[in-house]
């Protein structure tokens, strides 16, 4: 799984309709330090992610794994909201700081 | 599968259900020289790997098969701990000196 945080949310009336009444969330994808990068996904959400968010997301056919996306048109899939990390001990992100 | 190197741990109580209980870390792949190879992510771990253990994982769609519940949306799983890789006449891991 990769992370990222939600920096927006697409609207799209006219689409596929196995992809009807999920949540489209931007999530711009960050690095194990925190840095954001230039690369930007359009995921699904299923676990009621928010605006500016830091969240989990899984890729690839993975992202079929879930009641909601099962048998959709769907490879990115935001499936946890990350509270906070560390590396070798070191807080990099708390959620409530 | 790829060899990789726990080098973090990730909190994140809000998830999807089948997840609960399940650990996660963030995991720097290694090659065959044990040098980082690509970015780090993050795995769920199903066996008590923790940062600084050299272990082995798994990517794509058959990292769910690792976890408790396999209908589950995962990406990438440690398997498994590696004593010592070699290739190529190189030693990764334990050698048989016992050097991390």
């Amino acid at each position: 799984m990769l992370i990222g945080k939600v920096v927006g949310s697409v609207v799209a009336t006219r689409k596929d309709e196995k992809l009807a009444n999920q949540k489209l969330l931007v999530v711009q994808v960050h690095d194990h330090s925190n840095k954001p990068k230039d690369q930007y996904v359009v995921a699904v959400d299923s676990v009621g992610a928010g605006h500016e968010d830091m969240v989990l997301y899984a890729t690839g056919s993975s992202a079929r794994q879930t009641t909601q996306t099962e048998n959709r048109p769907c490879d990115a899939v935001i499936m946890a909201v990350v509270d906070s990390w560390d590396l070798g001990g070191a807080n990099v992100y708390e959620k409530w700081s | 599968m790829y060899l990789g190197r726990v080098i973090g741990r990730v909190v994140a109580t809000q998830r999807y259900a089948g997840l609960t209980g399940v650990p996660l870390h963030w995991l720097q792949p290694l090659d065959e020289h044990g040098a980082d190879m690509g970015d780090a992510l993050v795995a769920c771990t199903v066996v008590s790997a923790g940062p600084g253990d050299l272990v082995h994982f798994v990517d794509g769609r058959e990292a769910a098969l690792a976890c408790p519940e396999t209908f589950v949306p995962v990406d990438a799983a440690i398997l498994g701990f590696v004593e010592q890789a070699h290739a190529n006449d190189k030693f990764i891991g334990r050698t048989a000196a016992g050097a991390r």
